[in-house]
């Protein structure tokens, strides 16, 4: 297998250093006769080693964001550049291997596998990716070690709790070592304790130079990011910086 | 590919964790390839069957005998009694180019003693190419009547293998001295068994053949009873019937049209409507085959559907984190083929163990199943077929899904 998309990009990723470069993004649902205009134009830059959070309020248009961004959509209109690639014109394969190169997925309700052990679970994009089997395993216990679940690798994720199965679906969205970690509401369905953990567990990616961009309700999850954007009605209408 | 290993693990485990549903999958396809497989085998067997069965009473062979003639012809009046001699079958055998074999043959029942057992059998004196033409093989160590027996007038029989078994006992025939008719006899071959479903004069089984010669001398029997010949192909059996009539016509003075002087009976015509009769069974058996594996191919198809329904969310997971639509598509093609393949084979080995025991004693009857590599590999490959068009449109869609909305579900 040829992998087109790996040869563009050099070390950090872009020429600019840009990670994300939206321009007037839009986003419409045609649901029949109703069309939804779900995004009306957003223009937002990601550069590399950012911790972004994006919030609003329900239905304003961050989950079709991060959808777009993590290249599981397709805009309407505007244009969108991944690490310097540009996401227009790409066709379903291209597509899976932005996904499965560039970005890394941590969900709300974890999605893991039900009948694969934790170990495979994070081995999983690297089967996709044509990770060899050996390098796969290395990999995969490496990262579940890094999210300390080094002594969990062979449980199932039924028999892990919340916050365990959120750090393994962190391990594997880390797995291919993606340009950009995309999470949605990653804290939303976890208790107070095991949602500080995982917080803590991406401000600590973030201090090893990675860029999150996380969709969140969680106000100390989003106090924690360098930068948050507000979203209503498909529109960034802030977008503020920490002051370090 | 490198991931192989790992992929086939992977489906391992999602088919056995659903132990009823693979269950439930591979015993459509079992139980189709069964009844496929069967309805063949049990078919081809039976053609099998009726072939042999027919041709224990001659390979295609034309049976004819003279009677009356029904026609007055050149002042000679009707009902006149036809008669042959060894002359007249030399004439037809020099006169007619078609005749690719020719015997008369001349019967008699006569008694037959050997030691204190002693019967009456039918007895027919007839040429060397009777052997061939009626399709009595000698059995190991025998062998049928020649040519050099017929010109010396040898003192020689064929014997039936039932009337061997009569006479002889457990004795090897052959060797043997049998006294026909107050004359001693050598025996040269004993018929090996066959299967016989029509005659004109006893079954072979219980009968002796001796040269034509010999039995005219014996006998002082001067005519032939009957005489039988063959084209060298089936399909000659008819021109050669009416020049064989023809020749006849003028040699014995009846009417060329006189179609009851001579009587004939054309046992290629039974072939005929055989194997028409076996291409209807055969095309029967295959549709009802056919349209077996397509409900099975169906309900493979069905499964597949509610498995992709079933397990939406884990296609959309896979997707979402970076699964192309072919591996995905290879997944459930490669599902659908291992089911295909393992209820295929475990039918095929049921259909297998199913002939092996077939009863022998019911082989008179419907003839053994005949289960041949050329049909279970056909039913194979149409299984294959099955399984490909079962799995295809399933996995299709499962490829097209919009992981957004999968993994919602």
């Amino acid at each position: 297998m040829n992998w087109p998309l790996k040869k563009k990009t050099n070390g950090d990723g872009t020429s600019n250093g840009h990670i994300i470069e939206m321009l007037g993004i839009t986003k419409v649902y045609n649901t029949g006769k109703i069309k939804v205009e779900a995004l009306k134009g957003i223009e937002l830059v990601v550069d590399k080693g950012e911790f972004v959070a994006v919030v609003g309020p329900s239905g304003s248009g961050k989950s079709t964001l991060l959808n777009l961004i993590g290249c599981l959509d397709t805009p309407t209109g505007g244009s969108y550049m991944i690490g310097g690639e540009a996401v227009a014109g790409l066709d379903r394969d291209a597509l899976a291997d932005v996904r499965n190169r560039r970005v890394g997925f941590v969900f709300q309700n974890f999605n893991l596998l039900p009948q694969l052990t934790a170990l495979e679970n994070v081995e999983l994009p690297m089967l996709f990716g044509g990770v060899g089997r050996r390098e796969r395993r290395r990999r995969a216990v490496e990262h579940l070690e890094r999210v300390r679940l080094g002594d969990r690798v062979e449980h199932r994720p039924t028999e892990l709790s919340g916050g365990q199965m959120q750090r393994v679906a962190i391990a594997r969205a880390l797995a291919m070592e993606p340009d950009i970690v995309l999470a949605d509401e990653p804290t939303g369905n976890l208790d107070t304790g095991s949602g500080s953990d995982v917080m803590s567990l991406l401000s600590e990616l973030w201090g090893q130079g990675r860029t999150l961009v996380v969709v969140t309700h969680d106000q100390t999850l989003a106090k924690r990011a360098g930068r948050i954007v507000e979203i209503r009605d498909g529109l960034v209408v802030t977008d503020r910086r920490a002051v370090a | 590919m490198t991931s192989f290993g790992s992929f086939l693990r992977q489906l391992g485990r999602d088919l056995w964790s659903q132990k009823l549903r693979t269950f439930l999958t591979a015993f459509g396809i079992i139980w189709g390839t069964v009844a496929v497989s069967l309805l063949l085998a049990f078919g081809n067997g039976l053609h099998r069957h009726m072939i042999k069965t027919t041709a224990g009473l001659g390979d295609r062979i034309v049976i004819a005998w003279t009677m009356r003639t029904s026609m007055i012809f050149e002042g000679l009046g009707k009902g006149r009694r036809m008669r042959m001699t060894e002359e007249d079958i030399e004439y037809l055998k020099a006169q007619v180019p078609l005749i690719a074999g020719i015997s008369g043959e001349y019967s008699e029942n006569l008694i037959a003693r050997f030691g204190d057992r002693q019967r009456s059998v039918e007895v027919s004196g007839v040429s060397p190419a009777y052997g061939p033409m009626r399709n009595m093989v000698p059995a190991v160590g025998g062998r049928f009547i020649d040519q050099l027996d017929v010109g010396q007038r040898r003192r020689v029989v064929f014997v039936g293998n039932e009337l061997a078994e009569d006479l002889f006992g457990t004795l090897d025939a052959v060797g043997e001295t049998v006294m026909i008719h107050g004359s001693p006899f050598l025996v040269v071959g004993v018929l090996q068994p066959k299967e016989q479903d029509s005659s004109y004069s006893g079954r072979d089984h219980s009968k002796m053949i001796i040269p034509e010669s010999t039995f005219r001398a014996l006998t002082g029997q001067k005519y032939v009873n009957n005489f039988i010949y063959k084209a060298p192909t089936p399909d000659l059996n008819k021109a050669l019937n009416e020049q064989v009539r023809v020749a006849l016509s003028s040699r014995l003075r009846f009417h060329p049209d006189d179609d009851q002087a001579i009587q004939v009976w054309d046992t290629s015509e039974m072939f005929v409507f055989m194997d028409a009769f076996m291409l209807g069974f055969t095309v029967f058996l295959g549709i009802m085959g056919v349209l077996t594996l397509v409900v099975g191919g169906i309900g493979v198809s069905n499964i597949m559907n509610v498995v992709v329904e079933e397990r939406t969310r884990e296609i959309g997971i896979k997707i979402a984190l970076g699964a192309r639509g072919r591996a995905i598509l290879g997944q459930f093609m490669l599902e659908t083929m291992i089911l295909t393949a393992v209820g295929g084979g475990v039918g095929l080995a049921i259909s297998f163990a199913i002939c092996s025991i077939f009863p022998t004693n019911l082989e008179e009857y419907v003839g053994l199943p005949n289960l041949s590599p050329g049909l279970a590999l056909l039913t194979a490959s149409v299984l294959g077929l099955v399984g490909l068009v079962a799995g295809y449109f399933p996995a299709r869609d499962a490829a097209r899904l919009d992981p957004v909305v999968a993994m919602k579900l």
